[in-house]
């Protein structure tokens, strides 16, 4: 066999291989307990309903920089991609995502409400269609945390009456917020601050103050675990991590919702799809971000859906049978003092203030 | 005149001088040897050679900005980035025309994101500015600069325009200073600011660390190889496999495993409090430091170790000690001058292995090495997955491989790389 017949076999070969069935479609995801719940709620009944088979593959960690990747190669093998919501915004940025048109593409609210006002503003991109409301925030050890339950956010900051090791999420994000609320700076003047190079500084002398107490995490199970082994009292993670561990694993751990940030989570599709499979992300798109939908996956995880419309449906959970409302980050009960992750300073500021956070850390 | 080969060539039967004829024989030969590597070859330059040359040419690829802005770039030419003027009318003009030219071609957010990694701001300004800017109509003579002005005060800062010159050329030395905590400003090369340099201090560390690392290889890894050499076959098949067995085990499992045994509320922990060599105020920090990295990574990288000492080791014929010995040698001495010099390729192996795999290391010290204990490879992942600054991690990625490269020729050097053996 020469040369140039053995490249165009092999490239054949390589190329059929990626190609998958017109029937399939792969599916981006975080995995775990989230993937089932997408699975239970949209995945199931898309397929029954359509016919197609859904491949799920659980990337979205890495989904921008494997995106650009495939973008560059031009062989984008992804349908649909679930992305947090400053990833979408970035990949909309680098023309990587498809941009919608909320109100055409996306199914209106059942008493015909437009999506683009069901959703209103988490819409926070033209390339992002809003999933769930999530959020960041602390769960303390009932047990270890002495008689005074901690009742505000500031009680991480302050040794000593909760003496003991927290733990925080390896990144400046939240916890620069955290510390600036908690060293006297007013809630709508924290991005003000946190802007000069000052604020940056006095944020991070703050985090410093508990630094020998702090054990970082990089992955959202990591507190979850840390907690039930008691090697810390209290620690921030997502919100859906510390329900499970809390009904479902029965451990003797309590929210602490003060100052949670509310970040968003939900669907893009890559730009460069062929014309098909654009066609079918998209009608899997109009039919996962329904209503009802959105409210069918709030039965598995404890994650507020993105549309208005779909609060008053959420019901009880598939299998331990209690009421999900109150779980929901987005309960007036639970939100009382909240944040909203603010996309537009953390894309400016991001590589600047990280760059210092970890020189901060490394010291 | 002829010289003496060419008037005394020989000629082999059809003619052809012998030369030419064993030249051309000797060619088919290499051509077919060629051809037998070939699909190796190949393989290795399609899925190793070039993607890692490509990425490495990132490290100094800036086209991206005149691509996107040429007519800018062009004007900006003539004016001078130290002083505090700004630049005048005409590239305020050539930047719209450029700008407007960037948004139907859904560019103009990449720029914004190049430009957002020396200062901060850019990519709000370029997303921000394009809603407005996008629907201005240039052919009317109003002054462009006022409007830009207007949109965002950001356009007459003086800053935002030398960031755009100094980051204009194509081949750019900007992702190297970045890399080694210095960048890129109109009057040249400075140190970043103080409370931002963090690069140099974490390839120092993971250079040290690899090296403790290797250090703590070798004094483990040495008597496990001799008594795996030394033993009887099947003692040693069964040592062998407990070596082995570590390799079977995914990586995360076994970095998993060294977190519940070093832990606070750990296996190790727990036994000493129970022993009453510590209190239960006092348990040892020895995890989620440096001290977690080099015990998780030394366990890690063993095996890689053990094994070419070991296969060096069970060449060394057992005779030789007899015959020092029987020659009035202690045991010390016999081992020390006959023994350990005929062991030194195994080690010299070995050691090439566990460290070139060490300072490459970026998920056990992630998940062990809290923040003392994590390496550069943990920023290039950081670089590549998250930031997206593809440019920077590519230049540390090249600053890693000329560190490793210029480590080899060091060792060449100084042991030599024929004192290297497999077995």
């Amino acid at each position: 066999m020469n040369l140039s017949k053995f490249l165009v076999t092999t490239t054949a070969l390589t190329l059929s291989a990626g190609i998958a069935s017109s029937q399939d479609m792969t599916i981006v995801s975080w995995g775990g307990a989230y993937s089932k719940s997408q699975l239970k709620a949209y995945h199931e009944p898309y397929s029954e309903k359509t016919g197609v088979n859904i491949i799920n593959d659980d990337s979205s960690a890495e989904a921008v920089a494997k995106l650009r990747a495939m973008n560059e190669a031009n062989n984008v093998t992804w349908d649909v991609v679930d992305v947090v919501a400053a990833d979408a915004m970035r990949l909309c940025d680098e023309g990587l995502a498809l941009e919608i048109d909320h109100d055409t593409q996306l199914a209106p609210a059942p008493d015909g409400t437009s999506a683009s006002e069901d959703f209103g503003e988490l819409i926070v991109s033209d390339c992002f269609i809003p999933q769930i409301v999530y959020s960041t925030t602390f769960g303390y050890r009932t047990d270890l945390v002495g008689d005074t339950a901690p009742t505000s956010v500031c009680a991480v900051f302050d040794l000593e009456n909760y003496p003991g090791k927290r733990s925080l999420e390896k990144r400046p994000i939240n916890n620069m917020e955290w510390a600036l609320l908690c060293d006297g700076v007013a809630k709508d003047e924290v991005y003000n601050v946190l802007e000069t190079s000052e604020g940056q500084d006095r944020a991070l002398a703050k985090l410093d103050t508990i630094k020998d107490s702090v054990v970082w995490w990089s992955a959202g199970a990591d507190t979850p675990q840390l907690l039930a082994d008691g090697e810390v009292i209290m620690g921030s993670t997502y919100n859906g991590r510390l329900f499970s561990v809390i009904e479902e694993q029965k451990q003797p751990v309590a929210m602490l919702w003060d100052a949670q940030v509310f970040d968003l989570d939900g669907w893009i599709i890559p730009a460069g799809l062929s014309a098909e499979r654009q066609k079918r992300a998209l009608d899997y798109i109009y039919f996962a971000t329904d209503t009802q939908r959105l409210a069918d996956q709030a039965k598995y995880i404890s994650y507020g859906p993105a549309r208005a419309s779909s609060a008053p449906l959420v019901g009880k959970h598939a299998d331990l049978g209690i009421d999900m409302a109150p779980h929901m980050p987005t309960d007036p009960n639970n939100a009382k003092n909240t944040f909203l992750y603010n996309y537009e300073f953390w894309a400016d500021y991001r590589d600047d203030i990280d760059a210092k956070f970890q020189a901060w850390l490394a010291q | 005149m002829l010289d003496y080969s060419e008037k005394y060539s020989m000629e082999v039967a059809d003619g052809t001088p012998l030369k030419k004829s064993l030249a051309r024989s000797l060619r088919k030969e290499k051509l077919r040897a060629l051809a037998l590597i070939a699909p190796l070859l190949i393989f290795v330059l399609v899925t190793f050679v070039l993607p890692i040359g490509t990425m490495l040419t990132r490290s100094i690829d800036n086209s991206i900005v005149e691509e996107i802005l040429p007519r800018t770039v062009l004007a900006l030419e003539d004016w001078n980035e130290k002083g505090d003027e700004l630049p005048n009318e005409m590239v305020f003009r050539s930047f719209v025309e450029d700008f407007q030219d960037a948004i139907a071609d859904k560019n103009h957010t990449k720029i914004g994101s190049r430009l957002n990694y020396e200062v901060s701001g850019m990519s709000s300004l370029f997303r921000k500015s394009a809603r407005k800017v996008k629907k201005w109509d240039l052919t009317d003579n109003a002054p462009i600069k006022q409007k830009l002005i207007e949109v965002n005060k950001a356009w007459g800062d003086v800053e935002t325009w030398a960031v755009i010159k100094t980051h204009s050329v194509a081949l750019t030395n900007g992702y190297f200073l970045n890399a080694v905590d210095m960048q890129r400003t109109p009057f040249g090369a400075q140190a970043q600011p103080e409370n931002k340099q963090v690069l140099v201090k974490l390839f120092i560390r993971t250079l040290k660390m690899s090296l403790i690392i290797t250090g703590m290889c070798i004094l483990l890894g040495y008597p496990v190889a001799w008594l795996l050499a030394n033993l009887s076959n099947r003692t040693s098949n069964l040592l062998l496999i407990l070596v082995l067995l570590p390799f079977w085990t995914s990586l995360l499992v076994r970095t998993s495993a060294w977190k519940v045994m070093l832990q606070n509320q750990g296996v190790i922990n727990d036994l000493l409090v129970w022993i009453g060599l510590i209190t239960e105020g006092s348990r040892l920090e020895i995890i989620n430091n440096q001290f977690g990295t080099i015990v998780a990574m030394t366990h890690i990288l063993l095996p890689f170790m053990i094994l070419p000492m070991y296969s060096v080791m069970k060449t060394i014929p057992p005779s030789y000690l007899r015959a020092a010995k029987s020659l009035g040698a202690t045991n010390w001495t016999a081992f020390w001058r006959v023994y350990f010099p005929q062991s030194v390729p195994g080690i010299g192996a070995g050691s090439i292995l566990v460290f070139i795999l060490a300072i490459g290391y970026y998920i056990t010290p992630e998940i062990v090495g809290g923040t003392d204990g994590i390496f550069i490879s943990n920023r290039i992942a950081y670089h590549i997955s998250s930031s997206l600054n593809w440019g920077l991690a590519s230049a540390l990625g090249a600053i890693l491989l000329g560190v490793v490269l210029l480590l080899y020729w060091v060792y060449d050097k100084i042991v030599g790389i024929d004192n290297v053996k497999l077995g």
